[in-house]
């Protein structure tokens, strides 16, 4: 664990590229080499927003139209006959009502656990020195070199036998305590001015103030990137949902579309199409009004050297 | 100033050794008392589990009965059990290709979205897309557009004039490079953005200067670039060999392992023999080998790359 990138500098050149305008080339007269890698570089940069966007725009199209469609040759990008109907039927061939209830659920759950208890261990790592807590820490920070899939089963074990497998509490529990939050929290907690804890601690603030009343407000932007990352996450979540949840009447959007599509693929692709634009979209539109903090909590994860 | 609780102890005489020691305990206090909720949590549900799997690996629990201990009875199967043989190596070629391509392609978007062409920030957000996307939607319409008939790639692969390509998903040579692609795809949004807040760290002043020495483009990407990139190429190998071992939901939903044993890897025969068996130590005992994997790889990359920064 070495040269640990400086977060403050990192958060702010990640600010300024994503504020900076475009810059247009006028400054010194090009060289025609250079145009020429320009050029080359624009023509990769469509290709690959074609092939990063095509499948999505594909999936939208699909579910416009009606279910021989979705199969001709040649492909055809556009619906002939624009075709509502699939975005009517679903909520009534479908439990997808439920679904949606049950993910909901879990994603705000988990998220308010994960934040709370994220970012109260994170100051206590950050802030507060005491015997063993750089060892725990690491205990913290190992586990992240461990997949889930390698202890799914005693974890499996141990729930059922708290009876809480095939119940919504295992997913919660789950996902409500990763390493991540608290190392994400903990690396935006050591950018923040010692001096201004120790002013409030010099003013009669006890720790839990500092932290309620100066540590968190501060933090609003790490909250902002770790809730967004943590709903998301739950939201998309399969394996959990699939090894816990086993009654119907619990089944998350995930598992629900999945069965729905098994069952589906002889039957309707404009019926499963439109399950999956209703399962992507809601993140699509969480995405897009906090891009920033996706990219800065992102980024955050990804400076331990 | 008695009320001081912190590491930054900015009282110029040292306090007596009787304060200390009860300054330390209320440390300790407090520091425990903010990292206990969530340690409650995380010692339940992932330290108590990971210590538990190195018990039930050696022995020969099913849900049914107790458990006994057998030895090393199930590394014993393992080592003579075909299937589980299939769903290593498949991983291991699933890492193979996987690491290298995203790592390349990620790095070289990151360095073109790093100069000043237009639509860089609309970019940013179009390869993040896949990102968030749920593996159920990625993998319904990814195996659909790889439909080996109608589907929209092969019909690309004829209009350019391949007249024969690839069943993809339905052959066993292309099945597993399918499912590679599409885990490419979503990946390198996230890596990129990793390997772009990486890139803002090099120093302008360092390129300006091996520019004025007339080195080429490509001997300051070797030179300069890479050089100060190593804490994020470090961060982003570990992570990247890590999501390969333990790939499983993408292949689950997209293949099943199929066809036949083609695409099964080690997750999923842990999975299948835990969930569907209910051989819950055998399965256990694969999962140490998936966590050893994974365990050992990591530490060789971090000594690795100690010796080179060193």
């Amino acid at each position: 664990m070495s040269a640990i990138t400086e977060p403050a500098t990192l958060q702010r050149s990640l600010q300024e590229l994503a504020e900076r305008p475009p810059e247009r080339d006028g400054r010194a007269p090009r060289s025609r080499g250079h145009r020429v890698a320009r050029v080359f570089g624009y023509i990769v940069l469509v290709i690959a927003a074609a092939a990063l966007l095509v499948p999505f725009f594909w999936m939208v199209s699909s579910s416009l139209k009606p279910a021989n469609d979705v199969f001709s040759v040649p492909v055809k990008w556009l619906p002939q006959t624009w075709d509502w109907s699939n975005y009517v039927n679903i909520w009534t061939h479908s439990n997808i009502v439920v679904w949606i209830r049950n993910t909901l659920v879990l994603a705000v759950a988990v998220t308010i656990l994960q934040v709370f208890t994220g970012s109260f261990a994170a100051y206590g790592f950050a802030r507060v020195k005491f015997r063993g807590r750089d060892a725990l820490f690491l205990a913290y920070i190992a586990t992240i070199a461990v997949p889930w899939q390698s202890y799914m089963i005693p974890q499996f074990i141990m729930l059922s036998k708290m009876h809480l497998a095939n119940t919504l509490w295992a997913i919660i529990l789950l996902q409500a305590f990763s390493a991540f939050g608290v190392f994400l929290m903990k690396q935006y907690y050591e950018t923040i001015p010692e001096e201004l804890s120790e002013a409030a601690r010099i003013d009669g603030l006890s720790e839990y103030g500092i932290w309620w009343r100066i540590m968190v407000p501060l933090s609003v932007p790490a909250m902002a990137s770790l809730t967004l990352l943590t709903f998301v996450t739950v939201w998309n979540d399969y394996l959990g949902p699939l090894i816990y949840l086993r009654n119907p009447d619990l089944w998350t959007l995930q598992l629900g579309l999945q069965t729905f599509v098994s069952n589906q693929y002889a039957a309707n692709y404009g019926l499963m199409f439109a399950g999956l634009v209703i399962s992507v979209v809601p993140i699509g539109i969480v995405f897009l009004f906090g891009q920033k903090y996706f990219v800065e909590g992102i980024a955050t994860s990804g400076m331990k050297g | 100033m008695t009320a001081i609780a912190t590491d930054v102890d900015t009282s110029p005489t040292p306090p007596l050794p009787r304060r200390r020691s009860r300054l330390r305990r209320r440390n300790s206090l407090i520091g425990w008392s903010f990292i206990l909720p969530n340690f409650l949590g995380f010692a339940l549900l992932t330290l108590i589990p990971v210590v538990t799997l190195f018990y039930l690996g050696f022995t020969n629990w099913n849900i049914f009965g107790t458990a006994n201990w057998t030895g090393l009875a199930n590394f014993q199967r393992l080592l003579g059990d075909t299937t589980f043989h299939t769903a290593v190596l498949n991983t291991f070629y699933y890492a193979v290709l996987h690491i290298p391509l995203t790592f390349v392609v990620s790095l070289g978007l990151a360095l073109l979205l790093n100069t000043k062409l237009r639509g860089v920030a609309f970019f940013r957000t179009a390869a993040f897309f896949p990102y968030i996307t749920s593996i159920v939607a990625i993998a319904v319409v990814w195996n659909l557009l790889f439909s080996p008939q109608y589907g929209p790639i092969n019909q690309l692969l004829h209009f350019v004039g391949i007249a024969n390509p690839p069943t993809w998903l339905q052959s066993t040579t292309w099945a597993l490079p399918a499912t590679v692609i599409v885990s490419t795809w979503r990946d390198m949004g996230y890596y990129m953005v990793l390997f772009l807040a990486g890139l803002q760290t090099v120093p302008r002043e360092l390129h300006e200067a091996a520019r004025v020495d007339g080195a080429s483009v490509w001997q300051r990407f070797w030179n300069v670039t890479m050089p100060c990139l190593r804490p994020t190429t470090f961060f982003v190998t570990v992570m990247l060999t890590i999501n390969s071992f333990k790939v499983f939901d993408l292949i689950l939903v997209m293949t099943n392992g199929g066809p036949g044993n083609a695409t099964l890897v080690l997750s999923q025969f842990i999975y299948q023999t835990a969930f569907v068996q209910n051989q819950f130590g055998y399965a256990s005992a694969a999962s140490i080998v998936l966590f050893l994997i994974c365990i050992v790889v990591t530490i060789i990359q971090f000594l690795i790359n100690k010796r080179r920064s060193a």
